[in-house]
């Protein structure tokens, strides 16, 4: 800690030398300027009048969506339906996926870590790094829309998230078991079976669980794009401009997305 | 003289444990199970000749990875990721600027109750709502363009911080905090070096963490025309330019894993 003298002689304790806080300084001016330049090019593609006007707007959408269509309930049974069954099954394709991926990637079970190690890993960044929506795009251009399109897409999505929290927890085991299981002339597979597998299951239990909570949210609005569910309804009712229809889908979705949360949260704290 | 085997000497021979010992609720939830799945695998249709018939346009994706095409429309996709990193950053930048009092407000042992609730009201409204809806709403209300999609990863931006800030800030050694106090502090000094220095690690990781988030999400706000590369990337897809389309997804690819080597460096630097 630096400390100045005062002209009387008194010492001043602060913070930081004086090269620290000129460096520190310059990183935030260009920080600044960084954002202004960034705000300007978002400012020149907005046309300002639309936001002025956008309260006016607004108030304008809240009094046609309210109150909502309470009547429509009874279609939409079927895609809530559809929207869960998306999210249940694919998370448990996607587990099917994940697990021999995360075996592969883990720094201590991979069969080679120069050649197997980072394609396993290529696989987790990718599907990770392309959203739902993309995955459901492209599936839906390639095997049609329908709930599967966005099955799939959803199942794509979540090896790499199940993956990588899973091979993590691979990484973390506790080695002594593995060993002991191993001194009594075990397999491969029996070691896997009986020496790896009951140490990650907590782990396993709770990524699929937390990860079903997160496919009931993506799930609600894969319909936006031809791949069925909700979001289907969702994108008719906003084509249309039925705004009441909008309101009561999106309390829907509200209630579904926080059910899912709760029991997610309930079971993960149970196992936990 | 009947023949004593090693079993009979030893007992039974061992047997793995069921994972849920109870023999009711085991098959309960199993039988459960398979009836849900029955259930849900049925009422799926799935239209195989159009499956079998989009193969070969799916073969052509795969194939199109292998030589994608950035130049015929490189224009389009140069605006396009610029646009989505400037409605990365500055949404980052807003976001984490108004999550950081919402995240004071919303940590039990900093804030009074009323400031509290109402603090954690947000975050719960925040985290609710998907990106995609608050897009389609905002787009409606603000009119086309990446205003709307900078608008919509602040407020995403917002509920993801400030809950795990305020937990974070929960779980603080209160030692330090007191010491502080016991300067005879106020309560932005408390606050500075009091709380601050002990959050601030974990902090600058989840920015670092949030940017790649909202990076990946501005690449899909463009379908609903909150702008960004998503626009570019549908039209691709609807065009069936399959190599324009593998050449946005690498690009999107590569920055995602830069973001994530790069914050590695920055979280192992700090913490």
């Amino acid at each position: 800690m630096p400390v100045s003298t005062h002209v009387n002689g008194a010492k001043i304790w602060q913070l930081r030398n004086r090269n620290q806080t000129l460096s520190r300084w310059a990183g935030y001016l260009a920080a600044v300027a960084i954002f202004m330049w960034c705000w300007q090019r978002i400012s020149e593609a907005t046309t300002w009048f639309f936001v002025w006007d956008a309260p006016r707007i607004a108030a304008d959408i809240g009094s046609r969506a309210w109150p909502p269509r309470w009547s429509y309930m009874d279609k939409l049974w079927g895609p809530l339906w559809d929207t869960l069954n998306m999210a249940t099954l694919s998370t448990v394709l996607a587990l099917f996926m994940a697990v021999p991926v995360a075996f592969l990637a883990a720094r201590n079970t991979t069969p080679s870590a120069l050649f197997v190690r980072p394609v396993a890993l290529f696989i987790i960044v990718a599907t990770r790094s392309i959203n739902s929506l993309i995955w459901a795009l492209l599936l839906v251009a390639i095997i049609g829309p329908g709930v599967f399109a966005g099955l799939m897409a959803i199942a794509f999505r979540s090896i790499g998230f199940c993956a990588k929290l899973l091979y993590e927890a691979i990484e973390e085991i506790d080695e002594k078991q593995v060993e002991a299981i191993t001194a009594t002339g075990a397999s491969r597979w029996q070691v896997v079976a009986y020496g790896i597998v009951p140490q990650i299951m907590p782990a396993f239990a709770g990524i699929s669980v937390f990860r079903w909570d997160i496919n009931i949210r993506e799930s609600t609005v894969l319909g936006l794009v031809g791949a069925g569910g909700i979001g289907l309804q969702l994108q008719s009712s906003l084509n249309t401009l039925a705004w009441p229809q909008v309101t009561l889908i999106l309390i829907v979705i509200l209630l579904a997305v926080i059910v899912g949360e709760w029991v997610s949260a309930k079971v993960r704290g149970a196992i936990m | 003289m009947t023949a004593v085997t090693l079993d009979d000497r030893l007992g039974r021979s061992w047997q793995k444990p069921h994972l849920i010992a109870n023999p009711a609720l085991r098959w309960g939830l199993f039988i459960g199970a398979l009836v849900y799945v029955v259930l849900a695998v049925g009422s799926i249709d799935i239209n195989w000749s159009r499956v079998a018939e989009g193969l070969s346009r799916g073969w052509a994706f795969v194939t199109a990875f292998f030589n994608p095409d950035f130049v015929s429309r490189g224009g389009d996709i140069f605006d396009g990721i610029v646009e989505s990193v400037i409605i990365t950053i500055t949404s980052t930048v807003v976001g984490i600027a108004i999550s950081v009092p919402i995240g004071l407000g919303a940590a039990r042992n900093i804030a009074p109750l009323p400031v509290y609730l109402v603090c954690r009201g947000i975050v719960a409204l925040s985290r609710a709502l998907n990106e995609i809806i608050v897009a389609i709403l905002l787009v409606a209300i603000f009119g086309f363009g990446p205003l709307a999609g900078f608008l919509t990863l602040s407020f995403a931006t917002i509920g993801f911080m400030s809950k795990l800030l305020a937990e974070d800030i929960e779980e603080m050694s209160k030692v330090q905090a007191e010491a502080i106090r016991a300067t005879g502090s106020s309560w932005l000094q408390w606050i500075n070096y009091g709380v601050q220095p002990q959050v601030m690690p974990r902090l600058i990781g989840l920015s670092m963490y949030r940017l790649d988030i909202n990076f990946r999400e501005s690449a899909v706000l463009g379908l609903v025309g909150a702008g960004g590369i998503g626009a570019t990337l549908n039209t691709a897809f609807d065009r069936y330019e399959f190599d324009t389309a593998a050449a946005i997804l690498l690009i999107i690819i590569v920055t995602v894993m830069a973001l994530e080597y790069l914050s590695g460096i920055i979280r192992a630097k700090v913490q």
